[in-house]
C-alpha cells in the first residue's frame, strides 16, 4: 500500500487509521464532509512522518458526486477504507422517514455508490485492497436498531459479493465487524469493557487484515463467538427477546 | 455521558466527573454550549484539584502539531500535545524544550496554564517566557489570539492562570538549540542547609541547577543535600551518537502500596543510600537528558508508592532576602514531624514574569507527604509561616490551601479575579480549585 484513501476521515477510527498508516510512511487521501476539520491532521502527519496527505471534500449521501470525487484524485489510491457510518436515532427513524433514509444512505447506499466507482478502477488496474467497516449489528435484526442493522447487513452482503467478483482481478476486499468502539458514537451508552475496542485497536486490526488479506474480521475475537450464538437462536425464541 | 471518579497524580482529591474528549477545535464550542460549567484537563499530572470539576473536557485527543519551523526552532501545536511528543519530534532535529518540569508527561496547554518552571528558572524563566502566541476560546465563545504584545492582559492572565481564562487551543513557542541529547552533570554534596544555599549562589552561572535535600536529618547534618548542576553537552564532549540517547528502561509500580510501606524508617534508609551513593564531594559525569530531567518518568505510576489515600506535594517559595531563615524555619518544622518524603527538592528561582505565576526570586522547596489525619492542620500552620516570610504556595501542587492564604500571598489575586469575572460573567469555566480558593 502506497496511498490509502480513507472515506469518512473525521471519525475517531479513521483518525487512528490515518495516524498508524502515516507512521508506516503511507501517503493518505482523507475524505470527509467537514473537510476543514482535517487541516490540523494533515499538518500533523506531514510534519511528524513526512508523508503526503491530501484532504478532499466528500459527502457519502451525495451519490451523484461520487464519480467526480474519485475522478479528481491524483494519484489514485491503491487501497480504500470505507469508515463512514451513522447510528442515527432509531426511535425517531420509526416515525420520521428523513432520519430513516439518512441511516440507510449513510450506512449502505452511500457506501455502495462510492465503492462501485473504486472497485471498477481497482478491477481495471488489477490491484488494490478495499476495506469496509460493517457491523455486528448487521448479523441479525434487533428491535432496538434494525434500521442501522439492516443497512449494515446489506453492506456486509455487498462486500461479500464484491470480494467474490474481484478476487480474479487480484483485488482484495476485507469486511470489518468491530463490535462496540469507544467513540463519540456510543458516548452515553455504558458498554461492557471486554467487548469494547479502542479506536486505535480497531485501526490496527484493519491494517493487519488488509496486509494479510483476511476476508472477514471481528476486532475483538469474543464477538465471533457471541455472534455465532446469536445467529443460532431459533427465530421463534429470538423474536421474544429484548436485545 | 458516563461519569467516572477522576483524580490527579497525587490521588487526592477524587471527584465524580463527566468527561468528554474533543478531537476537533469545533468540539470545544459544543462543550462550551452544552456544559453549564467545566474545566479543561490535560494529562492529570497536577497534584490537586486544579483540573477537577463536575464536567471535565479532556484535551488529550486534541494533540496535533500544526507547524514546526526547523530553522528557527518554533513550534505551533494544539494544547493537548504532550511534551514527550514534542521531544520525540524535535530532539532528533536538534531542538529541546526551552523549559521543562520534572516530567515530560504533561500537555503543552498544561505547561502554559501552570506556567511551569524547570531547573533553569534562574537563567531562562518559566515556560511563558518562551511562548510566542496563544489561541484561546474565551468563555463567551469567541476565539482570540494573544501574546505579550497582542491582548497582553489576556496572555499574562492565561500563563499561570490555571485554565480559568478559557480553553487554550493552540500554543506557539520557541525551542532551545542543542547539539546533543546528553547533559554534562556535576553533583556536589553539601553537609547542611546553609552550605547548599550558598552553593546555589556560587554556581548560578550553570544553566540547570536543583538540589535534593534530606528532610528528615536533624542535628549537625540538618539539610544535607546534593546539588545537581547541568549543561547541554556539545558534540566534541561525547564519543557517541549525539542526539539519540539509548532508550532507558522503564519500570512500573503495578498497584497502590499499602500505607505502612512508606514510613520514617524506610524513607530514612532511602535517603541514607541516596546521599551515600555520592562517595566523593564532587562528581562529574555525562548523562542522557532523560536521566537528568526526568528520573521519575522511568518509574511509571510512581505515585502508587504513596498508597490509595494519596499524598500531597507541598511546594512553596520564599523571597530570596529572607530565604535562608525561611527555609531553615519551615524545614525544621517538617523534619520534626518526620512524615517522610523520598523526594524533597530545593531550587533557587530567578525573577517572576507573569502577574499570576507562582515563581518569584527566591528559594522554592517541594516535598511529597503521604496523607494522614493530622496533615492538613499541620500544613495550615506551614502556610502561615510561608505567608509571614512573604512567600506563596504553587497552585499546581495544591489540594488544600485556604482561600484566605491564596488571596493574601498572590499580589495580583484580586485583579486576576476581577479579570476573570469580566471575561467569564456566566462563570462557565470553573474548577474545584477556583471554587475552593474563591477565585471565581
Amino acid at each position: 500500500m502506497n496511498t490509502v484513501l480513507i472515506l469518512g476521515a473525521t471519525s475517531e477510527v479513521a483518525l487512528a487509521l490515518a495516524d498508524q498508516l502515516a507512521a508506516k510512511s503511507i501517503n493518505l487521501i482523507l475524505a470527509a464532509r467537514q473537510v476543514e476539520k482535517l487541516n490540523p491532521v494533515k499538518a500533523d502527519l506531514t510534519i511528524r512522518f513526512g508523508v503526503t496527505v491530501a484532504v478532499v471534500e466528500f459527502d457519502a449521501a451525495n451519490t451523484n458526486s461520487h464519480a467526480e470525487f474519485y475522478q479528481q484524485l491524483n494519484p489514485k489510491p491503491d487501497a480504500a477504507i470505507c469508515v463512514f457510518g451513522f447510528l442515527g436515532d432509531h426511535d425517531k427513524a420509526k416515525v420520521d422517514w428523513d432520519e430513516c433514509a439518512t441511516i440507510l444512505t449513510a450506512n449502505y447506499v452511500g457506501a455502495v455508490s462510492v465503492l462501485n466507482v473504486i472497485a471498477n478502477d481497482f478491477e481495471n488496474r488489477k490491484t488494490g485492497v478495499i476495506a469496509g467497516i460493517s457491523s455486528v449489528a448487521g448479523e441479525r435484526g434487533r428491535q432496538s436498531n434494525y434500521f442501522y442493522g439492516s443497512a449494515k447487513a446489506g453492506f456486509t452482503a455487498y462486500l461479500s459479493g464484491l470480494r467474490n467478483r474481484l478476487v480474479k482481478s487480484s483485488v482484495h476486499v476485507v469486511t470489518v465487524k468491530p463490535g462496540f468502539i469507544k467513540t463519540k458514537m456510543i458516548a452515553g451508552i455504558n458498554t461492557p469493557g471486554l467487548l469494547t475496542a479502542k479506536p486505535e485497536q480497531v485501526a490496527s486490526s484493519i491494517i493487519k487484515a488488509m496486509v494479510a488479506k483476511r476476508n472477514v474480521i471481528y476486532v475483538l475475537p469474543t464477538w465471533r463467538w457471541i455472534m455465532l450464538v446469536i445467529r443460532c437462536i431459533p427465530e421463534f425464541v429470538f423474536k421474544k427477546l429484548s436485545l | 455521558m458516563a461519569s467516572d471518579f477522576i483524580t490527579n497524580w497525587n490521588n487526592y482529591p477524587r471527584e465524580k466527573s463527566k468527561v468528554s474528549s474533543p478531537v476537533f477545535a469545533q468540539d470545544f464550542d459544543t462543550a462550551l454550549a452544552k456544559n453549564s460549567t467545566f474545566i479543561v484537563r490535560g494529562n492529570g499530572r497536577c497534584y490537586g484539584d486544579a483540573s477537577l470539576s463536575a464536567s471535565i473536557v479532556s484535551s488529550l485527543k486534541f494533540n496535533r502539531i500544526l507547524n514546526f519551523d526547523e530553522v528557527q526552532g518554533i513550534i505551533t501545536c494544539q494544547s493537548g500535545l504532550l511534551l514527550s511528543d514534542v521531544l520525540e519530534l524535535t530532539m532528533p532535529r536538534g531542538w529541546f524544550l526551552p523549559v521543562t518540569p520534572g516530567t515530560r508527561f504533561i500537555t503543552v496547554g498544561g505547561a502554559v496554564a501552570s506556567d511551569v518552571h524547570g531547573k533553569n528558572h534562574h537563567k531562562d524563566g518559566s515556560f511563558s517566557q518562551h511562548v510566542i502566541a496563544l489561541k484561546i476560546l474565551t468563555p463567551t465563545g469567541s476565539v482570540i489570539s494573544c501574546s505579550a504584545n497582542e491582548n497582553s492582559e489576556y496572555f499574562w492572565f492565561t500563563c499561570g492562570g490555571m485554565g480559568l481564562t478559557g480553553v487554550i487551543l493552540e500554543v506557539t513557542f520557541r525551542l532551545k538549540k542543542i547539539e546533543t541529547g546528553f547533559i554534562k552533570q556535576v553533583q556536589i554534596k553539601a553537609g547542611g542547609l546553609d552550605e547548599v544555599l550558598d552553593l546555589f549562589e556560587q554556581y548560578s552561572h550553570y544553566t540547570y541547577s536543583v538540589a535534593w535535600i534530606d528532610c528528615l536529618k536533624t542535628g549537625s547534618h540538618f539539610g544535607r543535600s546534593i546539588l545537581m548542576l547541568g549543561e547541554h553537552a556539545a558534540v566534541p564532549e561525547l564519543n557517541r551518537t549525539p542526539l539519540h540517547p539509548k532508550k532507558s528502561i522503564t519500570l512500573s509500580v503495578p498497584f497502590n502500596f499499602p500505607s505502612f510501606v512508606l514510613n520514617g524508617l524506610s524513607v530514612r534508609a532511602f535517603n541514607a543510600v541516596y546521599y551515600g551513593k555520592n562517595y566523593k564531594r564532587e562528581m562529574h559525569s555525562i548523562t542522557s537528558y532523560e536521566k537528568f530531567f526526568y528520573p521519575l518518568d522511568a518509574i511509571l505510576h510512581w505515585n502508587r508508592i504513596y498508597g490509595s489515600r494519596g499524598f500531597v506535594q507541598y511546594q512553596f517559595v520564599i523571597p530570596k532576602h529572607v530565604g535562608k531563615a525561611g527555609i531553615r524555619d519551615i524545614l525544621t518544622r517538617i523534619s520534626a514531624k518526620g512524615w517522610g518524603s523520598f523526594l524533597a527538592v530545593l531550587k533557587l528561582f530567578g525573577t517572576q514574569q507573569g502577574p499570576i505565576s507562582f515563581n518569584m526570586e527566591g528559594y522554592t522547596l517541594a516535598l511529597d507527604i503521604p496523607i494522614n489525619s493530622k496533615l492538613f492542620s499541620f500544613l495550615d500552620e506551614l502556610d502561615l509561616m510561608v505567608k509571614e516570610y512573604g512567600g506563596r504556595i504553587y497552585l499546581t501542587k495544591d489540594a488544600r490551601m485556604k482561600a484566605e492564604i491564596f488571596h493574601s500571598t498572590y499580589p495580583n489575586a484580586s485583579s486576576f479575579s476581577t479579570f476573570l469575572n469580566k471575561i467569564d460573567p456566566d462563570k462557565k469555566i470553573v474548577s474545584s480549585l477556583s471554587t475552593r480558593l474563591e477565585i471565581k
